[in-house]
């Protein structure tokens, strides 16, 4: 029986070290120095466009909130999907409950490595798969921007989640898989600037592809089908596509442009679902950031539809 | 004769806006769309600013908006079907309604005091479309 020992044995010196590889593996990485050496002082009036173009307040405004009371970035809304209840929490300036007792550096380890200040995986509920590609200095500018918002009191609900997502430590491996700051699309040499500048908006704070883009058994957005659309994370419907084979493929780029700025398609029909929030922080870019998404997104590989074909109605 | 009178009734049903909820309501909203249009090629200067045509637009929205009866149009029921209406809508009747009226309210103030130029229309087709947005965030679902 000798050989059956020496196979338990194997057996559990390759468990343990798979554990332990996981284990390792699965560790929160920060960013590293010469990241964080480039981020530099942040100007506040620049990040004010990278905070619209993020668009933080659409999760992390008071549900409901309207004009002015979107500034306050208390959390609470409620992102019912199939891994569970996520809750964005509060990133106001209070100090307790809020993002206001943060670095810059702590600030720049949650957006582009989600890391908490603690050293704790954040779910990517928080799209810093996307965040992972902006540019450390926007980073910089945004931090100052949202020293300017208000301290709000009060601590958004935790997530309701279920086992195994209950785990933060396995998103270390979501991570190995998913995050890069690489671009999503390889864009020939000779592109034009206007695409590359969409590009980034749209890859990297826009964080479209989060919605838009289906998503694999583990959450992880399939990349083969970028913009493809998918079916609502949340709730019922779908995120159409956006490719230049999906509904959008009629649309010029001065529709395109002319719908993220006023609402309106082309045959003037409206905005509607989780679109309405992101046209309005989409309203308050520039005319030529609009321009450049709307070039990038007649520039992305089309797709067919990343969702299934309507039923027919009974 | 009760076979004949039955059936009189349900022509005079057919032919009624409730016979059909769902086609009524999309109908008014495809006018709404046509006239919202013709607002937006003024203020993108595609077409230009003729006073009388606005404000005759603007009228056939109010006109519109009065004509758009929440409970003859989202009868109990109508959430299937060839509809992008969202069940929200019966779960919450009440702020269905408040959107409604806003909108009715916001074409009325519009005909009140009808856009002098260009950058007046814009700031009442932002407040209109805002409506239009504020409604199908929470009350439509897209499908397709």
């Amino acid at each position: 029986m000798a050989w059956l020992k020496k196979l338990v044995g194997a057996v559990v010196v390759l468990g343990g070290a798979a554990a332990a590889a996981g284990w390792a593996l699965s560790a929160p990485v920060e960013l590293d120095a010469g990241t964080v050496a480039q981020l530099g002082p942040g100007d506040a009036a620049k990040g004010k466009r990278i905070f619209y173009a993020g668009g933080c307040t659409s999760c992390h405004a008071k549900p409901g909130a309207q004009g002015d009371a979107r500034l306050q970035l208390v959390g609470g809304l409620e992102l019912k999907t199939p891994f569970g209840i996520f809750v964005p929490p509060n990133i106001s300036q209070d100090q307790k409950d809020g993002i206001g007792a943060w670095s810059e550096e702590d600030f720049a380890n949650a957006m582009l490595k989600g890391v908490s200040p603690s050293g704790e995986h954040f779910y990517p509920a928080f799209p810093y798969a996307s965040y992972a590609r902006m540019k450390p200095a926007d980073i910089a500018d945004l931090y100052a921007f949202m020293k300017t918002l208000p301290a709000v009191a009060g601590k958004a609900p935790d997530h309701k989640l279920s086992f195994p997502f209950t785990i933060r430590r396995g998103i270390g491996l979501w991570k190995l898989l998913y995050l890069s700051p690489e671009p999503v699309i390889a864009l020939p040499a000779g592109t034009t600037d206007k695409v590359l500048a969409g590009r980034y908006l749209v890859e990297g704070p826009g964080h479209c592809g989060e919605c838009h883009t289906p998503r694999d058994f583990a959450g992880g957005v399939k990349k083969a089908e970028w913009l493809a659309g998918a079916v609502a994370a949340e709730g019922s419907g779908v995120v159409p596509n956006i490719t230049p084979q999906g509904g959008t493929k009629d649309w010029s780029e001065a529709d395109i442009a002319n719908y993220l700025e006023t609402g309106f398609t082309p045959d003037f029909d409206s905005v509607g679902g989780a679109m309405v929030d992101v046209q309005r922080n989409m309203a308050q870019l520039t005319a030529d950031d609009r321009a450049a998404i709307a070039a990038y997104l007649k520039a992305v590989p089309p797709h067919p539809n990343g969702y299934p074909a309507r039923k027919p109605a009974s | 004769m009760r076979k004949l009178v039955i059936a009189i009734s349900m022509l005079a049903f057919a032919g009624s806006a409730y016979a059909d909820p769902i086609k009524g309501r999309q109908a008014l909203m495809k006018e709404r769309g046509k006239l919202a249009g013709q607002i937006s090629k003024v203020v993108k200067g595609e077409t230009p600013f003729d006073a009388a045509a606005v404000l005759d637009a603007l009228k056939a929205l109010q006109a519109n908006a009065e004509k758009f009866d929440v409970d003859t149009l989202f009868p109990a029921g109508s959430d299937k079907g060839d509809t992008t209406a969202a069940p929200k809508i019966w779960e919450d009747m009440a702020g269905f309604k408040a959107a409604e009226d806003k909108f009715l309210a916001d074409t009325k103030a519009a005909v009140a005091s009808p856009p002098a130029d260009v950058d007046a229309l814009k700031a009442q087709l932002n407040t209109l479309g805002g409506d239009c947005g504020t409604c199908h965030q929470t009350y439509r679902i897209k499908k397709t």
